[in-house]
């Protein structure tokens, strides 16, 4: 079996000069390529085991003496490899700021109230179909020291495993009709026909009566190369 | 109508990735999903630590990298699915907890995966200003006679092969390899694609 590589018509570069961290964080040097071999073939894969009752429920999992501020929301979608199979099993880690914009780390130096019963911190196991599904709180915008004036839109980071270390991948997932996306470097560095698929949308459908609003976010893997017949 | 699915962006893990992936080791109430402790007090196979740094373009160790490992058991086999009880080759360290930024792994030496290729362990490095996480691969410094052999490390320009091989050392009982990593300048590091 043999994976599909990463595709240069769907990821940023690494040096994104609007991007100012990346100008000395990116290689320079091409990398090389290799043939895929056991070792990137394989990958760590999880079970139930692995997934707590709450971890899907970032309402819930960071709770100290109450409900998190803010309004709740399902975050669903299906996890699909580029031949449109559904990945399952596949481990899904999120994080994101409170609904005040505020990270629940040391380093966020970002003048937001800090919630004491929202962590920001997730996980959950696809199905056999490829989906996933959390509850959280819509996050808040952050500014950030890229440039003046500079805003993140709101967005919860994404990591998924997938069947093999070649389909790792660390995304971020941003939101229909956000006013701030056009301004963010980051999201700005895709290229123009892939920055669509990091946009969730939202989905009256798949919304929960009288507890939350819903968006769907798909996400599309790494897949093998079709196999040709065997005799 | 066909419907195309084509990848999904990859995106910068950012500065605040500790608590969604590396909770108990920045000492958050979740918990996580790998560390940087492989070994168990029944793992066979000898007991190495990986200890090194990552450095950006300016040669400043970063402090907001998270690095992960995938690395076969003492026999050269791979595990095919995460249990409690048996060794798990993969491993996940941030290297913003050590007061110099280092990243330090704890785990064994892992056997030969295939008769070509010398014993290695698979990297995967994240972090802010990373748009994309990079693969490199760490060798052994006292597996000479298989790393001339291996097909990826001859596959390099011969004058960087050199980055992705690990030092030796010991350090009274413990066995250290020492790897750093270089994201760009003179020294940079070879990242591998499949
Ligand atoms: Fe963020």
């Amino acid at each position: 079996m043999k994976f599909k590589s990463r595709d240069r018509s769907s990821h940023p570069p690494y040096i994104l000069p609007p991007y100012k961290s990346s100008l000395t964080r990116g290689p320079k040097t091409e990398p090389i390529i290799v043939p895929q071999s056991l070792t990137e073939l394989t990958g760590p894969a999880y079970d139930e085991s692995i997934v707590g009752e709450l971890d899907h429920d970032l309402t819930r999992n960071g709770q100290t003496n109450g409900e998190p501020i803010g309004e709740r929301l399902i975050i669903t979608g299906r996890i699909l490899d580029e031949n449109g199979d559904a990945a399952a099993n596949t481990l899904v880690e999120i994080w994101q700021a409170n609904a005040a914009g505020r990270y629940v780390h040391t380093n966020d130096q970002h003048d937001a109230p800090l919630d004491p019963n929202f962590l920001g911190a997730g996980r959950a196991l696809t199905d056999d179909e490829g989906w996933y599904k959390f509850t959280t709180i819509r996050p808040g915008a952050y500014p950030w020291g890229n440039h003046y004036n500079a805003w993140r839109p709101t967005h919860i980071h994404f990591s998924l495993l997938g069947p093999n270390i070649m389909t790792r991948l660390i995304t971020q997932m941003y939101f229909e009709g956000d006013p701030l996306i056009p301004f963010d470097p980051i999201f700005a560095g895709s290229p123009a026909g892939a920055k669509d698929r990091l946009v969730a949308k939202f989905s009256l459908e798949l919304t929960e009566p009288g507890f939350a609003l819903a968006y769907r976010f798909d996400i599309v893997l790494r897949g093998p190369e079709a196999t040709p017949f065997e005799a | 109508m066909p419907k195309s699915f084509k990848q999904t962006p990859s995106q910068t893990v950012g500065p605040f990735f500790a608590y969604g992936l590396t909770p108990r080791q920045y000492g958050y109430n979740f918990g996580e999903i790998a560390s940087s402790q492989l070994t168990k007090s029944d793992t066979k196979g000898e007991r190495i630590s990986i200890i090194g740094k990552l450095y950006d373009g300016t040669g400043t160790p970063m402090a907001n990298a998270v690095i992960e490992i995938w690395q076969a058991d003492s026999e050269g086999n791979y595990a095919p699915l995460y249990t409690k009880d048996k060794f798990f080759g993969y491993g996940r360290v941030g290297t913003g907890t050590d007061p110099e930024n280092r990243f330090v792994i704890e785990t064994i030496k892992p056997g030969r995966v295939d008769d070509q290729q010398a014993p290695h362990i698979a990297l995967i490095i994240m972090s802010r200003g990373i748009m994309q996480h990079v693969y490199t691969r760490l060798y052994f410094s006292d597996e000479a006679e298989a790393n001339a052999k291996d097909p990826v490390l001859n596959a390099l320009p011969a004058e960087r092969k050199t980055t992705l091989i690990a030092e030796r050392k010991q350090n009274e009982d413990r066995t250290e390899y020492h790897f750093d990593i270089y994201m760009q300048g003179e020294n940079e590091t070879v990242f591998l694609e499949f």
